[in-house]
């Protein structure tokens, strides 16, 4: 059994304005990258920034390590914590040169100046020491504001929306190096996103939360499989729902039978998980389908296709191939793996 | 909205705290403001709001105690023909300077944006300058020029034997003074209208089918409207507390009456005067903040995307030179010029004032010791409306602009009371008038601090928090020297303000405590236009300095101005 290096449970967290946290229970293994994952307003910053200490939870208990830092009648300030933050906006002081701000939180007793160079080595900005912050790009701050977290060794490193003020082409390539970076130092990290695609690639595990709730936490294949709820289904790829009943060894849906496990009771109505590469699409002029929407994709075609029920369903096709709106076609359902399905609320 | 109404506070105009006034509420609602502090201890703040609460409501509370113990006798008085008539002199200067003013600053307004007047970049360098000149010190210059045995008429005398001019004293010499003094207030906030103005909406209206005139009429002016109003309004304010130059003057508006009460010791019946002029201030002050509020929603945010188109004004040109040139000159250089003189006059005849050296320290110690009491004070002030906003730190900044709707010379009087009566330790000395200093400028200090303040990232403190640094370590390692700038910002602005003020000084200083403005005041009192030139033209100097500051930090802003 691994180490635990952060354990929340039933935080708990109401602002008069928005972004509550309902309950958030998660726990994060040493060296483990958690991705706190949420469309905006979900609470997930409001998660973190107890975890740091600079919001003291209304109810539930944080655990840093062993350490009770934050219950009922205990709260451990910030300082106190060893928690590492890298804001949004990386927070440099701006009076300070990168040395400095690198230096800020080591204590006396260590050499500061060769663990400076060493942390700097690390995010590679060495020779960068008397730069002032404004002096440096957005990907350079960003990597002093990593740097200057990591040197005083926290025990756990916290990243809030680290790559949302860097333009899309550099954000691709600053995940690259962050999560270099990372592995490198061994720390352990959770970090805060609204973007899936960031959370999945980034992140050993990911915690879904809506609506101030964690949903889900599982590792990213997982997660996208196996979706706990109907929320993780729909923002973990545009998923859209397939109406249909259970049974005993299969799913009974509107474009066929579909064998796979079911975990609910036979006769139930359900709605299947599925995605645009669950479904393969064949021109057939007697199909009872329709192409509503052709939408080239440069890879390959998205088509939006009306079943005969009234349905909408999305499905992709090879760029190689154009079907035109207004074609009839046939619509098979293909997954090669089982579906996740809920009951349907009737 | 209430920076606006601080730059009225004393003849000092500060138009950066203007200017960022309006993007610094937006971005007040946009931070997290109600976070664990990261700041001083809370309670210490707190404790340090009430203190300075208490001191700001003591001149306005003592004031009405003193009036409510006024007798019978006081109150008939009050409704004497005599009251009435101060009334309608004070409203009735306060609307002809403000109808005058717009009538120079709005054509000198649209000449230096609209048209291709000549020197048109030099007319609107110079016409926010006449700020420079406290009110006692215009008054004084007009009265050595202008008036009996002036320089104009021993100049007039040997030529056409001219022995009396038309008498300046009285209404024409404050209408003219204040005039010339308070015209760049509307001038500045028509100025910004109108380059604030989108060309497209004339555009629009002339694509509609509007001739040029029936534009002007039905678009541009409307559209100026709230500048207009704003501006005047500043007008009005600033007429109705000035003390200076009424006095000398000798024109009978509140504050002279007031200040002449207060001189024959029927001091209920000043407190009842000083009362009523509050209500006619808050009055003021009430229209100007709705007025501010409903010109922001007008001026939105779009600004003008392409420069405003220029308008040749062909042989009208040089009429339009000329009434530029007319106003510099009857504003600024007449009036520099006179100064000059009386100084030249008074080293060659050595008619010096006999202790100019002390007064020059007399000025320095006092308002050194109000610059930085002042803005001691505002930093617990600014750090709770910022970082705690809610509905106690919003009622703290509320008090704290009340002085706002308190003259000078009410402020002064009511602490005169106060000393007197229940602390003749205080009375007469030098922390008394800090006091009087403080409620007058807290106002102006908060604007400049809290500007500071607003600028620092709340996420800075977080992040020296988590880096394993407590509160102290914070503010010392972190705080302090990012406010440095605004720390420096309130105590030279305070420091010159505080050196121009007049009346507080003149009745609260210490006896034998003359400062260069007082020196200046008892100068013209008897006459002495010479020994006032020194210390007016100390004055002056140092009241530049503000303007230079804000000119030299607006060019080091836009260097400087990387987001971190």
């Amino acid at each position: 059994m691994n180490e635990i290096a952060v354990r929340c449970e039933n935080l708990k967290k109401t602002f008069q304005t928005n972004s509550a946290v309902h309950n958030a229970s998660v726990s994060v293994q040493k060296g483990e990258i958690m991705a706190l994952l949420g469309p905006s307003g979900c609470g997930k910053t409001t998660t973190l920034r107890m975890i740091a200490g600079f919001e003291r939870p209304d109810a539930g208990r944080i655990y840093v390590g062993e350490r009770l830092v934050a219950g009922p009648g205990c709260f451990v300030p910030p300082e106190q914590r060893q928690v590492g933050m890298v804001f949004q906006n990386y927070a440099l002081f701006p009076h300070m040169s990168v040395s400095d701000n690198v230096a800020y939180g080591l204590s006396r007793k260590v050499d500061r100046r060769a663990c400076v160079a060493e942390t700097l080595s690390l995010v590679g900005l060495s020779g960068t020491e008397k730069r002032m912050p404004h002096e440096l790009s957005g990907g350079q701050q960003q990597r002093v504001a990593l740097a200057r977290a990591l040197a005083p060794k926290p025990r756990v490193l916290l990243l809030d929306e680290p790559f949302s003020g860097l333009d899309e082409g550099l954000r691709d390539q600053l995940r690259g190096d962050v999560l270099q970076i990372l592995r490198q130092s061994g720390a352990t990290v959770i970090l805060v996103t609204h973007n899936q695609e960031e959370a999945l690639f980034l992140g050993d595990r990911v915690a879904v939360m809506h609506d101030g709730v964690v949903e889900q936490v599982a590792a990213p294949e997982q997660l996208y499989a196996q979706p706990a709820s109907r929320f993780v289904a729909e923002f973990m790829g545009s998923a859209f729902f397939l109406h249909g009943v259970a049974r005993p060894n299969g799913l009974e849906t509107e474009l066929g039978f579909l064998a796979q496990a079911v975990n609910v009771a036979s006769g139930t109505p359900i709605e299947a998980a599925t995605r645009p590469d669950d479904l393969t699409l064949i021109a057939d002029p007697a199909g009872p389908a329709r192409i509503l929407n052709t939408i080239y994709r440069g890879g390959s075609y998205l088509y939006e296709v009306q079943l005969p029920s009234g349905n909408v369903v999305r499905c992709e096709g090879p760029h190689t191939v154009r079907h035109a709106a207004g074609e009839a076609v046939r619509i098979e359902l293909t997954p090669g793996h089982g579906l996740a399905h809920f009951v349907r609320p009737l | 909205m209430l920076i606006f109404i601080a730059s009225c506070q004393t003849e000092h105009f500060d138009e950066h705290s203007i200017l960022s006034i309006g993007s610094e509420r937006l971005k007040l609602s946009g931070l997290r403001s109600g976070y664990w502090s990261n700041q001083l201890p809370t309670w210490l703040l707190w404790a340090a709001g009430a203190a300075i609460a208490v001191a700001l409501l003591l001149p306005l509370f003592y004031l009405i105690i003193r009036a409510a113990e006024a007798g019978p006798a006081a109150w008939q008085n009050l409704w004497r023909i005599n009251t009435l008539a101060t009334l309608l002199r004070t409203i009735g200067l306060a609307a002809a300077v403000t109808l005058l003013s717009g009538a120079i600053a709005a054509p000198l307004a649209w000449l230096t944006v609209r048209t291709d007047v000549p020197w048109r970049g030099l007319w609107a360098i110079l016409a926010p300058l006449p700020l420079v000149f406290p009110s006692y010190v215009g008054a004084y210059l007009l009265v050595s020029l202008f008036g009996p045995r002036g320089l104009l008429q021993q100049l007039l005398e040997p030529i056409w034997g001219v022995e009396r001019l038309p008498e300046i004293y009285g209404f024409p010499g404050a209408l003219l003074t204040m005039t010339l003094l308070s015209y760049p207030y509307m001038f500045t906030s028509m100025r910004a209208a109108l380059l604030r103005q989108d060309p497209a909406l004339e555009e629009a209206a002339r694509s509609l089918g509007d001739g040029g005139v029936r534009t002007f009429w039905r678009v541009s002016l409307p559209l100026l409207r709230p500048a207009i109003g704003a501006g005047g309004l500043l007008v009005a304010l600033y007429t109705l507390r000035d003390f200076g130059a009424v006095a000398i003057m000798r024109y009978d508006t509140f504050t002279r009456a007031i200040y002449i009460q207060y001189r024959s010791f029927d001091r209920s019946q000043a407190a009842l005067l000083a009362l009523l002029l509050v209500g006619i201030t808050l009055l003021f002050v009430w229209v100007e903040a709705r007025m501010r509020l409903r010109g922001r929603y007008v001026q939105g945010d779009t600004g003008a995307v392409r420069p405003q188109p220029i308008l040749h004004l062909g042989w009208w040109r040089w009429p339009a030179f000329c009434f530029c040139a007319a106003v510099a000159l009857f504003s600024l250089i007449l009036p520099a010029l006179v100064l000059v003189y009386w100084l030249v006059r008074g080293l060659l005849v050595h008619e010096t004032i006999p202790a100019l050296g002390q007064a020059i320290g007399h000025s320095v110690l006092a308002s050194g010791l109000a610059a930085i009491v002042i803005t001691l004070a505002a930093l617990p002030v600014a750090i709770l409306v910022v970082r705690h906003a809610g509905r106690l730190s919003n009622l703290l900044e509320r008090l704290t602009y009340s002085a706002f709707a308190l003259p000078g010379i009410v402020i002064a009087l009511a602490l005169v009371f106060f000393g007197a009566n229940h602390a003749p330790w205080l009375y007469q000395t030098l922390p008394l008038l800090i006091l009087a200093y403080g409620v007058l400028f807290l106002p102006q200090a908060l604007g400049v601090v809290r500007a500071s303040l607003l600028q620092i990232n709340p996420s800075l403190m977080e992040a020296a928090r988590s880096l394993g640094k407590n509160r102290w370590r914070v503010l010392w390692d972190i705080t302090l020297p990012l406010l440095r700038p605004g720390l420096w910002g309130s105590l030279s602005l305070i420091f010159l303000t505080a050196m121009k003020e007049l009346p507080a000084t003149l009745l609260l200083a210490p006896i034998g405590f003359s400062t260069l403005a007082t020196a200046v005041w008892s100068a013209v009192s008897e006459a002495f236009f010479a020994a006032a030139a020194a210390p007016a033209l100390l004055i002056v100097l140092l009241s530049s300095l503000p303007m230079l500051f804000e000119i030299i930090r607006e060019k080091g802003h836009e260097r400087n101005s990387r987001p971190l």
